[in-house]
Parts: structure tokens; sequence; C-alpha cells
């Protein structure tokens, strides 16, 4: 059993019976109390699953960089906010043009995808110039600066701390109004799928081989005569391209973006999802960016719940501060459980492979070295 | 011309309050190589608990203040080597996680910080004399920008004569210029981690306090949103450089006012642009190591 299960056949049928069984869920009444907040076919629920689904996808693309090419970026919410401000603000100036709506919501989505590929390249190709911790910090400066023009409204595009709201007349019927959340959360499970795939085939790639044996050894890879600097640069703007799509799903989902999501803390989120999830494996990204949106979901509804605020303070306030209880239990994760939920489990599933599955994930050991 | 001189005076202040910070951050680093997230977390911690006994001594008095100021030192060097002790010891020559430890500590604590505080910053009281302006060729300076500036002056004397003339900076000097070495010679570094942690804490905690100075309020995002400024300084000044973090300080902040007045606001903006310069120019920062 289990080595059907490992072989590609039963890995697909695997991946098929987990995508089939998550997109039927709309239509199934699931009630899963204090996990989710309602049966699932309500849009409330759906809403939420959709919203952890997207968050999901933007940390996978958050693993190639991280994970697979070992390079800590601090700025990967820049790209996010880029896909859904973007789309926003793209669909609004094309609105008055008068085209067949249906031309003008294609043509946001391309020349959205347009704006995140050259947004990062550039990015890329300048903070690739340092390494290691200089380039976390190169990443953090300019998506800084770029929350900073966010937020100041900067050309009057970007609507200041109000953000952009979503020009639904342009949006094809059947992606709008509650009535049909159901579809958006369709389409969060489709974006999830493809950045899924598109993950695989970078990671299966050449360039993917190289790019993880850079993240190992830097001074082999070039003495073999390929070149890091380049494969690094297309895997991060291929990360880019892709949280950009999980940008634009979400602002389709919210039909509003806010500057929060362009802010450092927000990156941090998703640099604390991967980790939970465990760094290096795909599967970790999704399960920790959905066991992460449920509980940061979960533990805000817990925070107004009767018996905390009964607490004496020293118990309440901290208990009713999520990214308390999320940044302490990612502390823990990184001291004591440095392959995250899928490293835990791992760790009790596979007992005989203990030796090479209790490893840490090649990509928290020293970059510097 | 008094224009000039009053961007130039406020960007000098400006910048004592990024050296407070960025000194230990640079110190930090170019020791242990960890980059501390939870750098500004001491320092909005020191900058409450400062306000907090100073009120209590004096609210909007000088004695207050100095109060204020002195336990925001010893609250910023105590966390500081307790979080060095707890967190970053146990993960020792595993950079990455390091990171990754205070990166935590940072979101959570901010989030504590914002329940017992609240998210709202808090208007603060201070000292009349602060509140007021001294006539410099025609500028009109605001006065905390003194004091500002010669906390910093004093700190950077302090901390300089720490490494130049104690054993203990010695072996800090030594253990930034190469630590292989310095641990093979049979010296404990580790006990220097933790004195380095200590007085990088002790100067944000400072800053904390003067930031509350500054902006005359204390707030939970404070010691955050200072943090990025620093990072940006310690890059440009060279990572392990302390004389680097001083003169980026200085300069990041100055530019930055120079882009707000004339420029529109761009100051922030003005300050990336410098950083992806000095990158393109100089990778390693104005005054940081060629190799390792």
């Amino acid at each position: 059993m289990r080595t059907f299960l490992q072989s590609t056949w039963g890995r697909l049928a695997v991946g098929a019976a987990v995508v089939i069984a998550a997109a039927i869920l709309p239509l199934l009444a699931i009630d899963i109390p204090g996990v989710l907040p309602g049966p699932t076919y309500t849009p409330g629920t759906l809403t939420v699953l959709a919203y952890a689904m997207l968050i999901a996808a933007l940390a996978l693309s958050y693993h190639l960089i991280f994970g697979v090419a070992g390079m800590l970026s601090f700025g990967h919410a820049m790209f996010f906010a880029a896909g859904a401000y973007g789309l926003g603000i793209i669909l609004r100036l094309l609105a008055p043009t008068g085209m067949p709506s249906e031309a003008v919501f294609l043509l946001a989505i391309v020349l959205t995808l347009v704006i995140a590929l050259v947004l990062g390249n550039l990015v890329g190709a300048l903070a690739l110039r340092v390494s290691g911790i200089s380039f976390a910090m190169v990443t953090l400066a300019v998506a800084q600066a770029m929350n900073v023009m966010i937020r100041r409204n900067v050309g009057g595009l970007t609507g200041g701390e109000e953000g952009v709201t979503l020009e639904v007349d342009v949006v094809p019927d059947f992606l709008v109004g509650v009535v049909n959340t159901r579809n958006l959360y369709w389409m969060a499970l489709a974006i999830l799928v493809l950045v899924y795939l598109a993950c695989v085939w970078v990671e299966r790639s050449r360039l993917g081989h190289v790019v993880a044996a850079a993240r190992e050894n830097e001074l082999r890879v070039t003495v073999l005569g390929l070149r890091p600097y380049l494969v690094r640069l297309f895997v991060f703007a291929a990360a880019a391209v892709l949280a950009a799509v999980a940008g634009m799903g979400f602002m389709m989902l919210q039909s509003s973006a806010t500057p929060r999501i362009s802010t450092s803390d927000f990156t941090l989120t998703l640099l604390v999802i991967v980790v939970l999830g465990g760094v290096g494996y795909r599967w970790g990204a999704i399960v920790g960016g959905i066991i992460y949106t449920l509980l940061d979901q979960r533990l805000a509804a817990l925070a107004s719940a009767e018996w905390i605020q009964r607490l004496p303070d020293v118990l309440r306030i901290p208990l009713s501060e999520p990214l308390f209880i999320l940044g302490m239990l990612f502390v823990l994760v990184v001291m004591f459980a440095p392959g995250g939920i899928v490293g835990l489990t791992h760790r009790v599933t596979r007992p005989r492979g203990g030796a090479k599955d209790a490893e840490q994930p090649a990509a928290l050991q020293d970059v510097e070295a | 011309m008094s224009t000039v001189l009053l961007l130039l005076i406020t960007g000098v202040g400006l910048g004592a309050l990024y050296f407070l910070v960025a000194s230990g951050l640079s110190l930090i680093y170019g020791l242990m190589g960890v980059l501390n997230f939870a750098h500004g977390s001491f320092l909005t911690l020191a900058g409450f608990l400062g306000w907090e006994v100073g009120r209590r001594v004096g609210d909007g008095s000088w004695g207050g203040l100095l109060v204020g100021m002195l336990v925001g030192l010893v609250v910023g060097a105590l966390v500081a080597a307790i979080t060095e002790l707890v967190f970053i010891r146990p993960l020792y020559n595993r950079h990455i996680e390091q990171v990754l430890v205070t990166v935590g500590l940072g979101l959570a604590s901010v989030a504590l910080f914002e329940g017992i505080w609240g998210t709202d910053p808090i208007q603060i009281r201070l000292p009349e004399w602060l509140g007021g302006t001294t006539d410099v060729l025609g500028a009109n300076i605001p006065n905390d920008r003194w004091l500002l500036i010669g906390t910093a002056a004093v700190v950077l004397v302090l901390i300089v004569l720490f490494l130049q003339r104690t054993s203990y900076g010695l072996v800090i000097r030594a253990g930034v210029e190469n630590r292989t070495m310095v641990t093979a010679l049979g010296i404990d570094v580790r006990r220097a981690f933790t004195i380095v942690f200590a007085i990088g804490g002790a100067a944000a905690g400072l800053g904390g306090v003067l930031a509350s100075v500054y902006y005359g309020q204390v707030g939970a995002h404070q010691g955050t949103s200072l943090l990025i400024y620093a990072f940006i300084v310690t890059v440009i000044g060279g990572l392990g450089s302390l004389t680097g973090a001083a003169i980026a300080s200085v300069l990041v902040a100055v530019i930055q006012q120079f882009a707000n007045f004339y420029l529109g606001g761009t100051g922030d903006i003005a300050i990336v642009l410098a950083l992806a310069a000095v990158l393109l120019v100089r990778p390693t920062g104005l005054m940081g190591k060629v190799t390792h």
C-alpha cells in the first residue's frame, strides 16, 4: 500500500482525490464546529476556505523562493499586492473605454501579469546583487517603499488607506456577489492547483535543479560553469508572477484591496506559514496556509469568547491576541520542530526512513557558509 | 539658508535616533551573524516602561524623563540579554533559524504590546524646554533634537571606549573580524554574544525612550517602523561596522529630510534609491568588510 501511494500514479491519484474532494465541498453540508464558521455550503464558510486556499497559493509561491532557492525574501507581499492592486486599478482605468467587458477583464489580467513579471525582474535583479541577510534587507526596503507609496496614494491610483475596490461592471457576472461565492471558491481552488502545478514544473525542471544546487553550494555550481544569478532571477520572477495570480484571486474574492496586504508584516506572516508547514515541502506550504488562516480566524473568535473575557488580565491579554499565540507557536516550531507540520507527520508515519526524514531541511542551514 | 540648516540639524537629530537602533543591530550582526528582528520590540518595550515609570516619578518633568531614560536603558539591556540566552543560544550557528525566531518574537511581542497598551499611540507629556525651539543662525531648531544628538554622541563614545579600552571589547572586535580564530585561541565568545546583545539592547532601549520624545507619543508599532530604517542604515553603512552605522544613519536621515521637504514627501523612496545605489556600487556597504 505504501509503495503504491509513493509511486507516481499513486501520488497522482491522491492529488486528484484531494482536489475532487475540495471541489465538491460546496455541494455538501459538512459542519465542523470550532474549525469552520458554519456548514460548508454557506457563503461565509466558503469565503474563509477560498481565502485560505489563496493564502496557501501565495505561500506556495513563497516556498519557491525560500524553500527551493533558499533566498530569504522579506518583500514577497509586494507582488501579491501588485496582483490585487494591479487588477483593480487596470479594471477601473479600462472600464470607461467602452470595450466589451470580457475583453477588458482579460486584458486587465494579462496586463497585471506583465506588470508583476517586470516588477519581479526589476526587484530581483537589484536584490540578487547581494545574498543572504543583505538580500533579505533589500527586499524588505523595496517592499517598504512600495507600501509607503500605496498608502500615500501616489498618482491618485491606489486610494490611500481606503484601498481600491473592484469595478464589478466589467467582471463576468458569475464571479460577482454573495450568490456566486461558490464560483469564487472554485476559482480559488483552480488558482491553488495552477500554482501548485507551476511549482512542480519549476522544481522538476533543469533550472529548478540548478537553483536547488546553488542553494546547497553556490561555489560548486559556479565552478561547473553555470550562473546562479540568472536561474535565481528566473525563480524570483516566477514566484512574483504566481504571487500576483494569488493576488488577483484575492481581489476577486474580497472585491477590494487595502494597504495591509503590502506590509512587511504580511510577508512575515507568509514566512510563518511556510515554516509552520515545513520548509522545503510543497505540501507544507499548503497545509500551513490553510491551518494558519483557519487558526487566525478561530483565535480571533476565541478572543471575544466569554470565558476568555472573564480571565484575569495576565491570561486574558495574551490569549486575546491571535498574533501573539501564532508568533509564539512559530518560535516553538523553529526551536523544537524544524520540519514543521509535514516534518512531524513524516517522523510519525515513516519511522524507518527516520535518519533521512529527521534531517533538518536544507534551506534552513546556514546560507552564508 | 536657514531652511537648509534646519533640515540639516533635524536630519542629524533623526539620524541620532537611527544610530541608537542601528548600532546594536550592526554589532550583533557583525559578531554573531544574526539579524535581530526583535530589536524593534526592545525599543518599544523600553519606550513603554520608561514612560510608565517616568510619569509616576514626575509627569512632564526632567526628573521623570531622566528616570525614564535610565529605565529604558536597563530594560533594553535585560530583555536583550534574556532573548539571547533563551532563544538565540540554543540555535547556535543556525543563522536563518535565529532570524526566524527573532521574527516570531517581534510579531508576538507587538501583538502583546497592543493587548496591554492598546493599538493607538499614547500622547506623552514632556519637559517644557523640549517643546520649544532654539535660534541657530535664523533657523528655529526644535530643542528635542539637541537631546537626541547629545545622547547618541555619548552612546557612540561609550561604545567606542568599551570596544577599544576593555578586554571584552577586544574579544568582540576580534570576534567580528574572525570568530573562528578567536574560538580557536580558547576564548569563550559566547559570553561576548550576551554582552553585545545587552549593549545593543541598552542602546535600543535608550532609543525607545528618545523616540517617544521625538514623536511625542508611545505606540506599539514605534519600534517596528524605526527598525526598517535601521535595517537600511546597517546595510548602507556595512553590516558589522559601528562607524559605518554612525555615518549611514546621519546620511540616511538627512537625505530623508531633504527629499521630504524639497521633493514632496518622497523621503522613504529616496532612501530606497540610495540603498539601491550603494548596493550597485559597493554591495558590502560603505564601511563593510570586502570578504569574509
